[in-house]
């Protein structure tokens, strides 16, 4: 278990895991957790759960060392996938970010964008959420001990409310919501407590932004409310990012 | 389950006489499951009271627009159909098929077999009935009988309210399946100003309605309920035509349209998943950690979902014009193969919540009206193209 840039929050959904977390430690040999032990080994490792995205000089070269020595590459996370809320900072002057925050500036080495782990080396599974799930972490994990493919829907999040029993916000409520392009696996949880979609999972497969961000200016929802909408936790995602662009009408630095 | 047509005349339950037959149902071993309040729209859940019911609240509907608004009046079943249908009873959204345990002697297989739960259907409408049979005959006709549905529908003992109004997204009309309930339940009321009309539909409904605090309904009460009924029929706005449409649809395969509608569509599955027949589902083996214990589940699944039409090596409907095109052509036109009637009846719920509003009448309408112009049309589509 790797951490780039990242909340660790992630990481803790392994241990989050209660009722498996036996079985799972039976079931395999914990070689580098920092967030369970400091006890750790070298490498190499058979698989890597890597959370975090890429935001400094170091990061890169770090990456690239994890990668020759993890047989299978699994990002875990919206920061890992997708660069996370501080590819925020993709859209701003990160050196202005810095004389702000930092009394000495010139001891900080960064750099000007955050990028998904799969921008610098090859990844063979990204797990998406902001959080993970840790029922979809067991999954992964389950599917490497078995020698078969993980199974993690790429549908809409609207199947899941549907299935769950939830009415739809957006069309009884007219609350924007996100869950028609966003990718489930958090068992569709916001509108069970009467909240729009953030898109913690990413864009679902063939997300049609275009056809979602159309409706809701039509709607007059404005862009000072969907350009956050649709800049979260997945705001690097190509397709949240091309349709963000797209109502704020200007580019990604 | 309730067979028969209306075989008995009409006749009047006071207001009051709503909650004897909640009781009534309720000591007889039914759970009641009827129309309330909750999360913004009226949906379906278990009842003991006819407090529960969503008395004096009406649904406004349009396409992607749904909401709640009081009348001025106190009726119970005074809207038309929310976001769930009785479909989530009948074919549950999760349901086990069986379950594996690795023993020393090897795998142990099991299918639970407990008893379906009894529950008591109230406030059905015409189009819902239409969709448990067109249900019935997907799950229950031909060779193959899925046995959790069976014994689910044999289970219900069904109540059926008759529209006093139609909303704006309502075509029930033109697929020959309401306003008015005809066949399919056990009893049916027709809500008035005074009091409920009441008839049975089926021995046992004969049975429970000789129970209840009834009278012979004068002449002027069964006027107001043909009153109130007629009332749905003349406030229905929407239609499909459905003349020759299987044809219609299967010779337009490479119509623009479906090119035209995928760029709005979200292929979000709202449409199947509130659609009261929509049937498709994956089944699924849950392994645990240990890989000893396995359970065999079936979730509802839908055409919109890319992974549906996944077969070994690639996905068969890859974008989402072909996935809108293959819901509605089945829908409406292969249905009546497969079946031998329409996928559809008409209650409009995949236009209401359908975040985007996209309307199948409308789309129908677009490929009849140009549906003798289609070749032009390629041909203009192509000429486009090389120039």
């Amino acid at each position: 278990m790797l951490k780039f840039a990242s909340c660790d929050g992630c990481q803790l959904s392994l241990l989050d895991c209660e009722d498996e977390l036996l079985a799972i430690a039976g079931a395999v040999d914990i070689a580098y957790f920092l967030e369970a032990t400091s006890s750790v080994r070298p490498g190499p490792y058979d698989v890597a759960l890597v959370e975090g995205s890429i935001t400094t000089p170091h990061d890169l070269e770090r990456v690239r060392q994890i990668r020759k020595q993890a047989g299978f590459l699994v990002t875990i996370g919206a920061c890992a996938t997708a660069g996370g809320i501080q590819s925020l900072k993709n859209w701003a002057d990160h050196e202005e970010f810095m004389r702000c925050v930092y009394a000495q500036p010139e001891f900080i080495s960064t750099l000007s964008t955050s990028t998904p782990i799969a921008a610098h080396v090859p990844v063979d599974f990204e797990l998406r959420g902001c959080p993970i799930s840790r029922h979809q972490l067991v999954e992964v994990l389950a599917a490497l001990i078995a020698g078969r493919k993980p199974r993690t829907p790429t549908h809409s999040v609207c199947l899941d409310c549907k299935r769950r029993g939830t009415v739809c916000v957006e069309v009884a409520q007219g609350i924007p919501c996100l869950g028609p392009i966003t990718q489930a696996g958090c068992e569709a949880i916001c509108p069970a407590y009467n909240r729009g979609c953030f898109g913690c999972y990413g864009p679902a497969a063939q997300a049609n932004c275009d056809s979602l961000v159309d409706h809701y200016q039509q709607q007059a929802v404005g862009t000072e409310r969907l350009v956050p909408l649709l800049r979260n936790f997945n705001a690097a995602a190509p397709e949240f990012q091309a349709a963000s662009n797209r109502v704020a009408g200007g580019d990604a630095s | 389950m309730a067979d028969g047509q209306s075989n008995t005349t009409e006749r009047f339950l006071p207001q009051t006489g709503l909650q004897h037959l909640i009781d009534l149902l309720t000591t007889d071993g039914y759970e009641v499951i009827g129309p309330q309040l909750d999360q913004g729209a009226i949906v379906y859940d278990t009842l003991t009271s006819v407090d529960d019911l969503p008395r004096g609240w009406t649904d406004r509907q349009e396409a992607g627009t749904y909401r709640l608004e009081q009348r001025n009046d106190d009726a119970l079943f005074g809207y038309v159909v929310g976001p769930h249908s009785w479909k989530q009873y009948l074919f549950p959204p999760l349901t086990t098929i069986s379950t594996a345990d690795r023993t020393d002697a090897g795998w142990e297989f099991q299918t639970p077999s407990e008893p379906p739960p009894r529950r008591a259907f109230l406030g059905v409408r015409a189009c819902e009935l239409a969709a448990m049979k067109v249900q019935d005959r997907v799950f229950m006709g031909g060779v193959y009988v899925d046995p959790a549905y069976q014994r689910r529908r044999e289970a219900a003992f069904i109540v059926a309210v008759n529209c006093t109004l139609a909303a704006p997204t309502c075509f029930c009309s033109s697929m020959g399946t309401g306003p008015q309930c005809t066949q399919g339940f056990d009893l049916v009321l027709t809500e008035t100003d005074a009091g409920f009309l009441i008839e049975s539909g089926s021995d046992r409904g004969a049975e429970l309605l000789e129970q209840l605090p009834t009278r012979e309904a004068s002449e002027s009460e069964r006027d107001l309920g043909k009153a109130a009924r007629q009332q749905a029929v003349d406030q229905m706005q929407r239609s499909l035509d459905t003349a020759g449409i299987r044809d219609l649809l299967l010779t337009n395969m490479e119509h623009p349209q479906w090119e035209e509608v995928g760029k709005r569509c979200l292929s979000c599955t709202n449409c199947t998943m509130v659609c009261p027949t929509c049937f498709c589902s994956s089944v699924t083996e849950v392994a645990d950690l240990t890989g000893d214990h396995v359970e065999r589940q079936r979730v509802w699944d839908s055409c919109f979902n890319i992974d549906f039409s996944y077969m070994n090596g690639g996905v068969v409907r890859n974008d989402v014009r072909s996935r809108y095109r293959q819901w509605l052509t089945h829908k409406l036109a292969s249905w009546h193969d497969q079946f031998e009637s329409s996928g559809c009846v008409g209650c409009g719920r995949c236009i209401t919540w359908c975040p985007v509003g996209i309307d199948l009448t409308a789309e129908v309408a677009v490929i009849r009206g140009s549906g003798s112009a289609t070749n032009e049309m390629h041909t203009d589509v192509a000429m486009q193209g090389e120039t």
